[in-house]
């Protein structure tokens, strides 16, 4: 056996432990050689020593540059980076620890005023601009930041081998959704952490079906993988904290025979500032943020939780949405209130609302121009919803522009809209019970004397989506509605 | 060399092993649990009925929906009750 040595992650991971290193007080000079204006204010550098003043030199290529000033070899960059250096020459100034001025690239002016010395560099031009710090520098940025952060990192590290694929490896070990995922590699989730001002080891819920805590981490290398940019990681983050909840249950959306999974709703300023569709194909393909914010919540259920199709996941036929279902509503197109200012959240707040649904069902109408006629063809599609003789479940209709326009031409505001829809289905018992029409299935007998709503009074949530041309609505299913199913439920994002 | 993170748990579930079947049910306390899906009840009070013949003493208990796991209170009940627990999962 050869002498044991530690695997080169683990003295990485003590490497990135290093604290972030302190300035001396006084004035301080961050330069390279490979810099014309570095090179310009050598004469300057010197003048400042013979006037007295304390002054460091971190030269980032050469530490024999400048000559004679005793330069201070910050060739690793370690300096530079932690310092926020992306010009040379740089100078600081800095008191007790901490910098308090700061002058880029030459600047006579502003040398001499944060120096204090006047007459500095007579011969020099009044301004020159710097060079590009090597810290900053593309192909050096990336490992730097991991260098120098990615101790924060917990999680496993996991290192391939090099003939192994790595998007084959992890369909190999399991943590795919069937489609190919982005390797979760440290600098990516540290991007990806940088989307948010959370701590990654801050635990964000209990995750079913295995009850893991799940911390911010771990959503973080999920998101990675899903595709997201790290400007979605609030959204996932508060995706993440509604479906784990009881109210949620999302242990039981996922284990149920039927084909349901969290329907994720934006609302929020935060949809136009994530680029997030609200327009043509809203439900459909094609727009990032929604199909991989989704996309990013299952992956954590998956991967985390332990949820897993045949596993806890007993779906009899599943469906697309059990991959992302995420979309956001189009609130200023919409002749209505938000769907979240509905629910209670001040407008302006950013918020998800999951729901726990099926897929979508498209409501053809292009003949219906009074409200009557369109809410009558509302009602008759959600009649059938499940089964035309079953009530129990929730549903989300997503109106679309074209429908809206007869409610705002009416003058319908949303809560006529519901109202209408909920008394056109109040169904008489009769027509309901196991056996009517020839049918078997249905309700239980004694409710042949009564009168059944469809739906109970807050199971229906409008949400007012789409392209501009198309006389169509669409209805996603729900599941078990109430205390003892799941609750449609709605978190604030934050960042 | 690709380094990858874990996106799991990094937690395998713990495995138990059942306890031993008993010869006999005769005198020993036998769960029913009913999950709360209909007609789990017919199910449960037939086998209620056939355990009662064989001497054995049946205990009843429900979860309060089946869409949401036991709560830990009902498993730790059940556990100190009962040697054997039945459970109807569903319609």
């Amino acid at each position: 056996m050869g002498e044991w040595r530690e695997p080169a992650w683990r003295i990485r991971s003590w490497l990135k432990l290093m604290p972030k290193p302190p300035l001396p007080d006084g004035l301080v000079a961050v330069v390279k050689r490979d810099c014309p204006t570095c090179a310009l204010v050598q004469p300057v550098l010197r003048q400042l020593r013979e006037v007295g003043r304390a002054l460091t030199v971190f030269t980032q290529d050469d530490p024999s540059f400048p000559a004679g000033l005793d330069a201070v070899d910050d060739t690793a960059l370690e300096v530079s980076w932690h310092h926020g250096i992306e010009t040379v020459p740089t100078l600081l100034r800095v008191e007790r620890g901490a910098e308090v001025a700061r002058a880029i690239g030459w600047n006579r002016r502003d040398w001499e005023g944060l120096t204090g010395v006047s007459g500095l560099g007579p011969t020099l031009p009044a301004h020159r601009p710097g060079c590009g710090a090597l810290s900053v520098e593309p192909d050096q940025a990336s490992a730097l930041e991991l260098r120098f952060s990615g101790g924060k990192l917990r999680s496993r590290r996991v290192e391939l081998a090099s003939l192994e694929d790595e998007f084959e490896s992890l369909f190999d070990r399991g943590w795919t959704d069937g489609l190919p995922v982005v390797p979760p590699t440290e600098i990516r989730v540290l991007r990806m952490l940088g989307g948010t001002a959370r701590a990654p080891d801050d635990v964000v819920a209990v995750a079913p079906p295995d009850l893991v805590p799940v911390t911010v981490e771990k959503v973080a290398i999920n998101a990675v993988m899903a595709g997201c940019k790290p400007e979605y990681l609030p959204v996932v983050l508060a995706a993440v904290e509604a479906a784990c909840t009881d109210e949620f249950n999302m242990h039981g959306v996922l284990a149920t025979t039927m084909p349901v999974g969290p329907v994720i709703i934006v609302n929020g300023p935060i949809r136009p500032a994530l680029g997030m569709n609200t327009g043509i194909n809203v439900l459909g393909q094609g727009s990032r943020p929604g199909l991989t914010i989704g996309r990013a919540l299952q992956l954590v259920i998956r991967n985390v939780g332990g949820g897993r199709p045949g596993g806890v996941d007993r779906a009899t036929h599943g469906g697309p949405g059990k991959l992302s279902f995420c979309f956001a509503e189009d609130e200023e197109g919409s002749p209505w209130e938000s769907l979240s200012v509905a629910r209670g959240v001040a407008a302006g707040m950013n918020c998800v609302t999951l729901f726990a649904g099926e897929g979508t069902r498209c409501i053809v109408d292009q003949r219906s121009r009074t409200p009557e006629s369109l809410v009558s063809s509302f009602a008759l599609n959600l009649r059938a919803l499940h089964h035309p003789k079953l009530i129990g479940f929730d549903a989300v209709l997503v109106v679309g522009p074209d429908h809206a326009r007869v409610f705002r031409d009416a003058g319908w505001n949303r809560a006529r809209v519901l109202e209408e829809i909920h008394a056109r289905l109040q169904i008489p018992g009769a027509e309901m019970v196991r056996g009517a029409g020839g049918i078997e299935e249905g309700m239980p007998g004694h409710f042949g004397s009564q009168t059944l709503p469809k739906f109970r009074s807050d199971g229906l949530l409008l949400v007012h989506a789409g392209g501009s041309a198309g006389l169509f609505s669409e209805i996603i299913g729900g599941w078990q509605s109430g205390p003892g199913g799941s609750e449609p439920t709605t978190r604030e994002i934050r960042r | 060399m690709t380094i990858l993170l874990d996106p799991t748990s990094e937690r395998s579930v713990a495995g138990r092993t059942l306890v031993a079947r008993p010869a006999s049910l005769r005198g020993r306390a036998v769960g029913l649990l009913d999950i709360s899906k209909p007609r789990g009840n017919v199910f449960l009070d037939r086998i209620a009925e056939r355990l009662v013949a064989e001497g054995a003493t049946p205990l009843r208990f429900a979860k309060p929906t089946y869409t949401k796991p036991a709560p830990v209170d009902l498993r730790q009940e059940i556990a100190s009750k009962c040697a054997v627990l039945i459970e109807a999962l569903a319609d």
